[in-house]
């Protein structure tokens, strides 16, 4: 983060653009300065504020792992003002990036257990940091289950990256997509995250689960992981709650005493259990 | 340092400002406009207004103006330059007259920018700030100074506070270095305090709750749907009440102007159903309940638990604005006599 001046952005240049989806792009950014670039770093699980100047702000995870350097990368859905203009940017131009901010994954923590990630839809891309992360640091981590879901096969992101991870004998991939939402060549299960869970049934056992997605799958799949046995302290989740500093002061992200920018994103389902429902 | 009590002439007083104005300050002061007295630019002790209860905004505008710019961006074939503030360039400003209550205030808004990740564009305007209080010779039905710390002499968050004592006499407390330096080009014309009874010219404001019982009783309170439902019935979600307030600093960042304008911050308020809306549709906080009762968690639980502050300072002013008659007040002994 820039340490003299909070609102300064760092200057980035998008360097490539993946359409994921028709409404999804993933931006992979570099530093214009290159001393910047060298002086920047982030841990697994922050978020910055990207922007098109003159148009505005928007919050998003940083989407790549950290042991990935040189570049950052952000994933988002075209929605309102700034994700349109974002949107219609292309690789060459600049846009403005202020973090990282936010707590992290405590992915040291996690060395020597198994682990099950389990996202729905646009809620892949805080996911994917932390995924890359354990998989390039793959044996310091036991087993790894990724469930993830969306509505339909075209709302999928990161295909060639899950056709990857498919193919890795390390790995257990599940994708699923909501029931309607499949294709004539889907090859994946059918039926929504919290029920193709309890399906495949993953042992709890030394096991850390990680959950990303809209709120309803949240709120059905944190009882599917009560049963499997998951402790709330092993269950983690981001809160994604709106943001416009992402320092603790314009006073729209907090949950309780709590501000989703300082003290998360990046919550237990122990701690989400002692908080106000407010999120 | 000590406080060190001495008195005024009106005269002197006058003196002084043409003082700070030939010292390149400005000098921001409660002052007659239409029908209603507000904080505004002054060249002279004659054209401020002393006699009022209380202005309509607060003096928070010196240090967090309603809308500033944080950055200007020049945006030319595809390069970005950045132009950053000139703190510099910000006027040395003195608050004259203000309330003893919007005095303490500055200190819960320097909890709110300053705690963790310091804003600098806040701290310098902060810094250039000399604050000249008056105590209250007069309070009204919604003042509660005394209820969340402060009184109608309270020295809290000035550098200097004048007690008017009729006949042209000011009391004239220096609380802090930056006071006595705001004075020193009249210290000749400063006389002994002869035993002047500042009591006996201050407003009586009898304390109406206790913080200590409301922060305890607000916390239990959070998941009791019904009372925040009761509560705010009547509130329409204006806002008026964040945009009067002397410690309320939500904001909204916009930019303006294209590619190549600026951005902006502006006052925004947790009362509004946009504040928390997700791009989803999702909203954390979808009822105007749930929002009054964050206005109010807030300053009197949150703010207290995470920065040892209270965001209140009794001014009163949410209830002299509030379109329905909402006082704070009432709304404060409701929450005392809940039983969560």
């Amino acid at each position: 983060m820039n340490a003299d001046d909070i609102f300064k952005p760092y200057l980035m240049k998008i360097e490539r653009v993946t359409e994921e989806t028709p409404d999804v792009k993933t931006l992979r950014l570099v530093f214009l300065d290159e001393q910047e670039g060298k002086d920047f770093t982030f841990r697994t699980g922050q978020f910055g504020e990207y922007s098109v100047f003159g148009e505005g702000e928007c919050t998003f995870c940083i989407a790549s792992p950290p042991t990935r350097q040189g570049y950052i990368e952000c994933t988002f859905r075209k929605a309102g003002r700034v994700t349109s203009a974002l949107a219609d940017l292309e690789a060459g131009e600049t846009i403005g990036f202020r973090g990282p901010y936010g707590n992290v994954f405590p992915v040291a923590d996690w060395e020597g257990k198994n682990l099950l990630f389990i996202a729905g839809g646009i809620a892949l891309p805080p996911m994917r940091s932390v995924i890359w992360n354990i998989l390039d640091r793959r044996d310091r981590y036991r087993e790894i289950t990724i469930v993830y879901g969306a509505r339909t096969v075209a709302d999928l992101v990161y295909k060639p990256e899950l056709d990857e991870w498919a193919g890795r004998s390390d790995i257990q991939l599940i994708t699923t997509v909501d029931p309607g939402g499949e294709t004539p060549e889907w090859k994946g299960k059918i039926g929504f995250v919290p029920a193709v869970l309890d399906k495949a049934s993953p042992s709890s056992r030394d096991t850390v689960a990680v959950v990303c997605g809209p709120p309803v799958m949240i709120k059905f799949t944190f009882p599917v992981l009560a049963r499997l046995g998951f402790a709330p302290e092993n269950i983690f989740t981001t809160l994604e709650n709106r943001m416009k500093c992402g320092v603790g002061k314009c006073g729209r992200c907090n949950v309780g005493k709590l501000f989703v920018c300082k003290d998360g994103p990046v919550f237990t389902f122990a701690q989400l259990q002692q908080m106000p429902q407010e999120y | 340092m000590a406080i060190e009590t001495t008195s005024i002439k009106r005269e002197t007083l006058e003196k002084l400002f043409s003082n700070w104005l030939s010292e390149g300050k400005r000098i921001l002061a409660p002052k007659k406009l239409g029908d209603h007295v507000d904080f505004a630019l002054v060249g002279s002790l004659a054209e401020v207004s002393l006699d009022q209860v209380q202005t309509v905004q607060s003096p928070k505008i010196a240090v967090f103006p309603r809308v500033e710019e944080l950055l200007a961006f020049q945006s030319t074939d595809g390069n970005v330059q950045l132009r950053e503030r000139d703190l510099a360039v910000l006027p040395e400003t003195v608050i004259f007259g203000l309330r003893p209550c919007d005095a303490a205030a500055f200190a819960s808004l320097k909890a709110i920018f300053d705690w963790d990740t310091p804003d600098k564009l806040f701290s310098a305007r902060l810094e250039k700030i000399t604050v000249v209080g008056l105590s209250c010779s007069r309070a009204d039905e919604y003042c509660f100074c005394t209820s969340v710390g402060g009184g109608p002499g309270a020295a809290a968050g000035s550098d200097i506070l004048l007690t008017d004592m009729g006949r042209e006499d000011f009391l004239l407390e220096i609380i802090s270095e930056k006071g006595r330096q705001a004075v020193r080009s009249v210290s000749a014309g400063l006389q002994p305090d002869a035993a002047m009874d500042k009591e006996s010219r201050l407003a009586r404001v009898t304390p109406a709750f206790t913080v200590e019982k409301i922060s305890s009783v607000l916390a239990a309170l959070f998941d009791d749907a019904s009372f925040w439902e009761k509560q705010s019935l009547r509130c329409l979600g204006c806002g008026a009440c964040a945009y009067v307030c002397p410690t309320c600093a939500c904001f909204d960042i916009q930019d303006e102007g294209g590619a190549s304008g600026k951005r902006l911050r502006c006052w925004d308020s947790c009362g509004f159903g946009l504040f928390t809306l997700h791009t989803s549709g999702h909203n954390p906080r979808p009822l105007q309940s749930q929002r009054w009762r964050q206005r109010l968690m807030h300053k009197f639980s949150y703010m207290p638990e995470r920065q040892s502050v209270l965001g209140c300072v009794g001014c009163g002013r949410c209830s002299r604005a509030c379109p329905v008659d909402m006082n704070m007040v009432e709304h404060m002994r409701a929450v005392a006599e809940a039983k969560p």
